[in-house]
């Protein structure tokens, strides 16, 4: 019985989405709502018991702080009661980095804000620098160093030079140089039109399960 | 008749009393062979990982020379004491000569002994490894090719970030989804509908989110200088915040501070699905005249871009996934696609740090260009010619760009 009425709201609401391609209606706005809602509010929560609890509170000591039960000590009571400098203490500066953030809520002081946000900016651009450069760039390059003796070979070559060639900004695109370019960019449509296709068809995909859903699952016409 | 009978029998009875005692004699020394001890692995040598944070030790030795004999493994025990009790800590599989225990404290001294295991669970214990700490290291030498091509990119970043500073001029070619930007702002304004931004789905740490930021920046000080209304949703805290910082000064430095509203950037959801189904709403009821799609996107692209063409807005897309650019393509009336998104926001801003970083980024696709045409080449070479010359040079290209790990 539980299962029947589960599915028969998981049915409505799947309408009430796919309602959307006819056009904005109340029960579309309704669903839109209610997933917003939904999703927002588990979000919290998620990032609560994920993020905010295990790595600042529990790690800082400030559960087992305010009385909780079997809560872990933490940084706080390492300082304090033991005089030893956890290294779980890092966390406080993410906890001010965190509060800081806050202080937008409030007009006067709300240029604080600023500033862990420029640490999160400026440390991810740091920190993915040496990723992004070693996958996208060095493993790129050495895999496309091959001889020029096979069909493969030449494309593959050809096509990641006036690929490169296509992304160089200091020179305008004319001439032997501007041909280049356009092979390039050829060859750039030509992978996302075999990207489109291979989506399209996944995405399909997808669909024949919401449908075989709406008349397997929940109808049972589709056995 | 009769003798050569007999002599026929004797033979072959003579011939089967060889062979039996031939198979048998095969026999015992097969199952000697199984009954002789099994030979332990030898030279056992164990260094601090090099290059890393400390933490972790690789353990080297030679296989037993029992290895073909149905050695299954080699399993690794460790202790802090010569003569302490040895717990073992991973197992190699059969003809495995490393083992790398990351889970060392710096701090402690340990001791290694490799253990061959055989079919029949025999073992064989190798002699004691010398005393080994784990530390940490400054430098990971493994990377160096890393360092000297990055610090030829970034040196030429700086030069140029320098040279731009000075006031001299940086030439940058026109990019094509850019020059609408405008066009599209003013169509905006002359039908007196709003502008719809969308700064991709992930946070601040993405580039691609910094980068949509960037062009938010420029494209919301067209919208105040033409006061038109403009709406940015978006699915992650920081982002807003970042968004309405960016939108704010745009207001600020466009010299209307009083047309800013904080309404104007607004948080949805984390959830992809229940963002898109949020903007899918927003541009069916708004029905904005301009939809701006910069950032990180995934499966979302396609039903945003759709919609946003079902009400006729004009669409300029930017994003550097390649799985979604197709739908931008198919979907939009401009897309900038990959490194344009970040060419376009150097462009707009016309900020020497952006400038720069854009001229110093073309000079390592020179670099690029240049390494793959020269080693492509003396592959071809080589392959034609078997010359070790070529060889040995293509080599060397290769080794410049390869990422060992340590």
């Amino acid at each position: 019985m539980d299962s029947v009425f589960s599915h028969t709201i998981a049915a409505i609401l799947t309408i009430g989405i796919i309602s959307f391609l006819y056009k904005d209606n109340p029960l579309y706005k309704f669903c839109e709502s209610l997933f917003i809602g939904v999703s927002a509010g588990y979000w919290f929560v998620q990032q609560y018991y994920a993020n905010l609890l295990p790595k600042l509170f529990d790690n800082l000591g400030i559960t087992k702080l305010v009385g909780a039960e079997n809560a872990p000590e933490g940084a706080l009571q390492a300082l304090f009661l033991e005089g030893r400098l956890d290294d779980n203490l890092l966390y406080l500066i993410a906890g001010v980095l965190g509060v800081m953030m806050l202080l937008r809520l409030s007009p006067k002081i709300g240029w604080i804000a600023r500033w862990p946000l420029a640490f999160t900016v400026g440390s991810s651009a740091g920190l993915y620098f040496i990723t992004y450069f070693q996958s996208n760039a060095m493993s790129q390059l050495q895999h496309t160093i091959l001889p020029l003796n096979s069909f493969n070979n030449l494309v593959l070559i050809v096509g990641t030079v006036t690929g490169i060639i296509y992304f160089y900004f200091s020179k305008e695109h004319k001439g032997v140089f501007g041909g280049a370019a356009k092979v390039g960019i050829y060859f750039l449509m030509i992978t996302f039109g075999a990207s489109f296709g291979y989506t399209v068809m996944s995405r399909m995909s997808l669909l024949i399960g919401r449908i075989d859903f709406l008349f397997g699952t929940w109808l049972g016409l589709v056995k | 008749m009769k003798a050569f009978s007999y002599s026929f029998t004797f033979c072959c009875l003579l011939g089967l009393i060889l062979l039996a005692t031939t198979d048998g004699l095969a026999q015992v020394e097969s199952s000697d062979s199984l009954l002789s001890p099994l030979l332990p692995p030898s030279e056992v040598i164990a260094e601090d990982h090099p290059g890393d944070a400390g933490g972790a030790i690789i353990v080297r030795w030679k296989l037993s020379p029992d290895e073909d004999r149905g050695v299954t493994g080699y399993e690794i025990l460790r202790s802090t004491s010569p003569t302490g009790e040895f717990s073992s800590i991973g197992f190699a599989a059969a003809g495995s000569n490393r083992y790398i225990d990351a889970n060392t404290e710096d701090s402690l001294t340990y001791y290694y002994k490799v253990l061959a295991i055989d079919v029949s669970k025999n073992v064989s214990e190798s002699e004691l490894s010398s005393p080994v700490r784990s530390s940490a290291q400054w430098f990971d030498f493994h990377l160096l090719n890393l360092l000297i091509i990055g610090g030829l990119i970034c040196g030429a970043v700086i030069y140029f970030i320098a040279h731009a500073k000075k006031g001299k001029k940086l030439f940058l070619r026109k990019i094509a989804g850019l020059e609408a930007v405008d066009e599209a702002i003013g169509r905006a304004t002359e039908m007196g509908r709003p502008i719809l931004f969308i700064p991709g789905i992930l946070d601040m740490d993405d580039v691609q989110t910094i980068a949509g930021i960037t062009i938010l920046g420029r494209v919301a000080k067209t919208i105040a200088q033409y006061d038109t209304k403009l709406n940015v949703p978006t699915s992650r805290s920081i982002v807003m915040s970042t968004a309405m910082e960016t939108v704010k000064e745009a207001y600020i430095s466009a010299g209307r501070a009083d047309a800013y509203s904080e309404d104007f950037v607004h948080y949805v959801t984390d959830e992809q699905f229940g963002y898109v189904a949020a903007v899918d709403g927003i541009m069916v009821r708004e029905k904005p005249a301009t939809c701006f799609y910069i950032g990180a996107f995934f499966a979302e692209s396609l039903i945003m871009a759709e919609t946003g063409n079902s009400i006729g807005a004009i669409q300029i897309a930017g994003t550097a996934m390649p799985a979604q650019l197709p739908f931008f393509v198919a979907a939009c009336d401009y897309t900038l696609i990959g490194e344009e998104l970040f060419a376009a926001s150097a462009y707009l801003s016309g900020e020497p740090k952006q400038l720069g970083s854009l001229k110093g980024q073309d000079v390592g696709k020179i670099i690029a260009m240049s390494a793959i045409v020269i080693g492509a080449l003396l592959e071809t070479f080589f392959a034609i010619s078997g010359s070790s010359f070529f060889g040995s040079l293509a080599e060397l290209v290769h080794k410049l760009f390869s990422i060992v790990a340590s």
